[in-house]
């Protein structure tokens, strides 16, 4: 589609709702949110950013494959289930280290970023190979 | 070197088939390693738990007759590898060959030393599918694929019936365990499903081992390669269904039905094929009918419940497999090196191939049972444990008499037959000059047949050594077990004699008897075979005529059937509860969510209504947001926000897919008469959900695992979003699933997406 | 409130199941999204709805001090939303590749009845297909069933 203004507004608009998607990811523990919405709004924002400058620029800019994307959110949620399993416990049992009760870094917030990553990529294959037809 | 009947087998040996034979080897030594335990009495076992739950252990142990059949199989294993690593050099499948060769006999070790009767199936039908692939080794050829398909279907037929029999057997209170069997439950032959578990155990021991009427698919089987026909067609998985047997001895044994029917099933089977071994000219279809012989004698004596009966039987196994495999594996050199089988076109190889000829010589004295022989003393043995029997002394006696006396006869003809003569060079296909074959194909016949004589000489290393404890570990006596090589002049011997002497005249005689058997079976208006192929035609014509009316393509048809297979089978038992449901007053009526629900259902009517793409996507759109709406009404502003996204990047993907296919009115239109039953089906299904929600609402709730979540969710799990923590911490693991189920999903589309590649 | 609930559930599934039936793939991929919303609600609404704050800890408590809806059928849904829509996609994609592949969408058309019929050589009846659709579609679509011979 060729319109000045979608595209100026694009670029515009694809930074705001990727820092919005990013923020809702990492506030997803303890408000509405989380990897999934995450993942959707990004992806919503990516679609944005298709229609307005095609397919072959989003996959410049987003430099790795949208399945190689898919692929990293697995292992990376693979991985966080995996660390408990190094201190004897069973898979994907939640582990935590940081100081207080209200700052702490834990597997489950690594595993929503496995799940943000895994649709996200999904979302991204889809789009941008149906683009490319 | 001859081109053989299985591909393109060329000069030198395959270094895979070499190496491949240290496993069966190593095995071997193993269990030779156990032996000195086991003779003491000793049982050697592992255990471990797999499915509890089932019943299922991983239990493995090594008793008397399970360390006999195990190193049969891994002895004879080893020089049939040993063989075919000559047989099939430079055969361009033969890294498959070796991987079947050795799956089929770890296979059969498992089934021999299973101690858990669900493993023993397990095993068996590993023996089936290996079986079956190693028959229809030869792929290409018609024959081999059809005559693999036979094996398959008999065998695997039997297999259900054995899982069938192993059900009952639980279901009528046995153990599972087969080493709890020995100390007698019984119960078990006085119990009402006694018939019935003897009924399909024995199926599945007759199929597995070629017993009468299941005989037909194993002289076919003889299309495999011969050192596969060597190893599974007379060492191992034809004896798989005799080791059920000796295994179900003192659980199932002792019956009268038991005992008359494995006599006459046996008895009827030994002589048939020894009957049937006389005709062919093919030399491994002749040792197809006595390895079935064999198998009906084995099947006979199991019958009996004396020591000496089951002795007999022992000793019997061992002496067949040592010459038959010797034989086999013979005939595969002859073959290997002639490039024929046919008894008419051989003659004088006894020069040419003195190594083989020797070998040969060596298993057809013990098949015949000549003294100094370990056939003999199996023969002596045999008799004895025949005049034993409880109930049917005389009929045993005869039938092994005359099944001794045609093997007789068949030993000589298979030794005389290709030996003696002189060459004849009749065409192309066979070469000028025969030469014996490389030594990893004559070294096992010999060795196996030198077996033969050493145990014919000393028959002490053998009966205290590993037929005493095989027969103890069936049947627990007091009384010593000795063979010896000489009995005296007893009754016996004198039936000994008696073979060798009608074998003589049978050999001599054998022109005039072969045409009359041949006429005599040409003539019968019924073969198994026949039903065989009967049946299955007829299977293959109603699965047909049943599929083509069941699956006829029609996505319509399909649903139709499962949506009101649904609505009946769900209203039917709901009926009568349905009024109460019904009648119950309503909750409190919240006007904005009834609005809401009526947006909804105006929605709905634009999607089922519409008839432009657009149009209904708009009212998709509509559906969607209204029920984020009630979600967030109802305190759910995840699911809300979820609901809201997906339905944006749905109604982009929709569109961008959607305006490339055709528009909903280009359809054909439907019936009146289709519609109207359609929209009553979907009226019906669609009432049944609302009475069954209906219903679901007005029981009592379990808050349980909902107050779980709520308790713990800040102290254990550090989260105050308790959707959240549900899903990236108390039930991760379903979401790990999930974030599969999408990878995957989008990977199919990108896959039917791409562009395909090539022409 | 929960009957007006369950009868647009109702609704839902009968609308959904009535598109199903039809014969139109299209139709179909309507029928399933609209199944999704169904199930989704009904999910929802067996998990009862008397209480309509989120399930949310307040920031100043370590435990909840007010009732607040059922959480656990929220993360059903929650998985379901995203299966659902991973399933919608896949089926359009198909949808898009049989087209390309039969030329038509119609599940009563030949065929797709015929692909059972001839057990090994169901691409036949899509060869007759693509030929016989060129005439009537448009350049667009001529190049999507060009995609699917090549």
């Amino acid at each position: 589609m060729e319109s000045v203004i979608l595209k100026t507004a694009t670029r515009l608009m694809v930074g705001l709702i990727l820092i919005f998607s990013f923020y809702l990811l990492l506030r997803g523990h303890h408000e509405p949110g989380g990897g999934f919405a995450a993942a959707l709004v990004a992806g919503t924002a990516f679609a944005l950013f298709v229609i307005a400058e095609g397919p072959a620029k989003v996959r410049t800019a987003i430099r790795l494959r949208p399945t190689t994307i898919a692929m990293l959110g697995l292992a990376t949620a693979v991985a966080a289930g995996s660390a408990a399993l190094l201190s004897g416990q069973s898979f994907l049992t939640g582990m935590w280290w940081g100081p207080g009760e209200e700052l702490l870094i834990g597997t489950p917030l690594i595993f929503d970023i496995g799940v943000f990553l895994a649709v996200l990529g999904a979302i991204l294959a889809v789009l941008l190979t149906l683009e490319d037809n | 070197m001859a081109k053989t009947a299985h591909g393109e087998s060329g000069p030198g040996y395959s270094r895979l088939g070499l190496v491949s034979t240290l496993l069966p080897a190593a095995l071997f030594f193993f269990f030779l390693s156990c032996w000195a335990a086991i003779q003491r009495g000793e049982v050697v076992g592992i255990d471990f738990p797999w499915m509890p739950s089932l019943d299922l252990a991983l239990s493995f142990r090594l008793d008397g007759l399970s360390l006999l059949f195990a190193l049969i199989v891994t002895g004879i294993g080893t020089f049939v590898s040993l063989y075919s690593s000559a047989y099939l050099a430079g055969h361009h499948h033969s890294g498959r060959f070796f991987f079947f060769l050795h799956a089929f006999m770890l296979s059969m070790l498992g089934l021999v030393t299973a101690d858990n009767l669900l493993l023993l199936f397990l095993c068996w039908e590993g023996t089936t599918v290996f079986s079956y692939l190693l028959i229809g080794f030869d792929h290409e050829s018609a024959v081999a694929r059809e005559n693999a398909r036979q094996g398959l279907l008999v065998t695997s037929a039997g297999g259900l019936a054995l899982l069938l029999g192993i059900l009952l057997l639980k279901i009528a209170g046995a153990s599972w365990t087969i080493s709890d069997w020995l100390h007698g439950e019984q119960l078990l032959r006085e119990h009402p499903l006694y018939p019935f578990i003897f009924a399909a155990i024995l199926l599945g021991a007759m199929t597995k081992s070629a017993q009468f009427p299941f005989h037909f698919w194993l002289p076919n089987a003889m299309s495999a390669p011969t050192p596969i026909s060597a190893f599974l067609h007379a060492a191992t998985m034809v004896k798989a269904g005799i080791y059920l047997l000796m295994r179900c001895h003192p659980l199932l044994g002792g019956t009268f039905s038991w005992t008359f029917t494995l006599v006459a099933v046996g008895g009827v089977t030994a002589l048939w094929g020894a009957v049937q071994a006389l005709g062919p000219m093919d030399l491994k279809r002749v040792l197809a009918y006595t390895t079935m012989m064999a198998l009906g004698i084995l099947t006979m004596f199991l019958g009996g419940q004396s020591t000496e009966t089951l002795t007999a039987a022992v000793t019997f196994l061992m002496v067949h497999a040592l010459y038959k495999a010797a034989l086999f594996l013979a005939i595969g050199s002859i073959d290997h090196q002639t490039g024929t089988r046919q008894l008419d076109r051989l003659g004088g190889l006894g020069r040419s191939m003195p190594l083989t000829a020797l070998a040969v010589a060596a298993a057809v004295l013990s098949m015949s049972g000549f003294p100094l022989f370990f056939g003999f003393i199996g023969k002596e043995i045999m008799y004895a444990g025949a005049l034993a029997e409880e109930l049917f002394p005389g009929f045993t006696a005869t039938v092994a008499l005359f099944a001794n006396a045609l093997m007789t006869a068949v030993a000589a003809i298979l030794f005389f037959g290709p030996f003696t003569g002189s060459w004849i060079h009749t065409n192309e296909t066979t070469p000028m000059r025969v030469v014996d074959p490389p030594w990893q194909m004559w070294l096992g016949p010999l060795l196996l047949g030198g077996l033969g004589i050493l145990f014919g000489i000393i028959p002490e290393w053998v009966s205290s050594a590993l037929i005493e404890p095989a027969v103890f570990s069936i049947h627990p006596g007091r009384e010593e077990i000795r063979l010896v090589i000489f009995h005296g002049f007893n009754l016996p011997l004198l039936l000994s004699m008696f073979t060798l002497t009608i074998g003589a005249v049978v050999y001599l005689r054998r022109l005039v008897i072969c045409r009359t058997i041949q006429t005599g079976i040409a003539s019968l208006p019924l073969s198994a075979e026949m039903c065989y192929a009967g049946s299955l035609t007829w299977f293959l014509r109603n699965a047909e005529v049943v599929t083509n009316r069941i699956q006829n393509g029609s996505l319509h048809w399909y649903l139709l059937v499962i949506v009101a297979t649904m609505t009946v089978a769900v209203s039917w038992p709901w009926l009568g509860s349905l009024k109460s449901v019904l009648l119950r007053p309503a909750g409190a009526i919240d006007p904005t969510a009834t609005a809401l629900a009526l947006f909804i259902a105006a929605a709905i009517g634009v999607v089922v209504t519409a008839g432009k793409r657009l149009a209904a996507i708009g009212g998709l759109s509509g559906v969607g947001a209204g029920i984020a709406l009630l979600f967030l009404l109802y305190g759910a502003p995840d699911i809300a926000l979820t609901q809201l996204l997906v339905e944006t990047l749905t109604i982009i993907f929709v569109s961008l897919v959607l305006l490339r296919l055709p528009p909903i009115v280009q359809a054909r239109k439907r019936s009146n008469r289709r519609r109207a039953f359609d929209g009553l089906l979907a009226l019906a299904a669609g009432l049944l959900l609302t009475s069954l929600l209906l219903g679901v609402v007005q029981a009592p709730l379990d808050r349980g695992l909902t107050d779980f979540f709520e308790a713990n969710s800040f102290l254990q799990a550090h989260g105050r979003n308790i959707v959240n923590v549900i899903l990236v911490d108390f039930r991760s693991l379903d979401t790990m699933g999930e974030i599969i189920v999408v990878v995957l999903a989008a990977w199919a589309a990108v896959t039917l997406l791409r562009k395909p590649k090539g022409p | 409130m929960e009957t007006i609930l369950a009868c647009l559930v109702g609704l839902l599934f009968a609308a959904a199941l009535y598109l199903m039936l039809s014969g139109v793939l299209v139709k179909f991929v309507f029928g399933l999204a609209l199944i999704g919303n169904g199930i989704n609600l009904l999910i929802l609404t067996a998990g009862r709805l008397q209480h309509r704050a989120p399930p949310l800890i307040p920031a100043e408590n370590r435990i909840l001090s007010e009732p607040v809806a059922n959480a656990l059928p929220q993360a059903l849904i929650l998985t379901a939303i995203v299966i659902g829509f991973a399933m919608v996609t896949f089926l359009l994609i198909l949808l898009y590749r049989t087209y390309a592949y039969a030329g038509t969408l119609d599940a009563d058309e030949r065929p797709f009845l015929e692909e059972w019929r001839e057990d090994d050589s169901c691409s036949e009846p899509f060869v007759q297909a693509q030929q016989e659709i060129s005439p009537l579609s448009s350049p667009r679509e001529t190049i999507l069933a060009g995609d699917g011979r090549t």
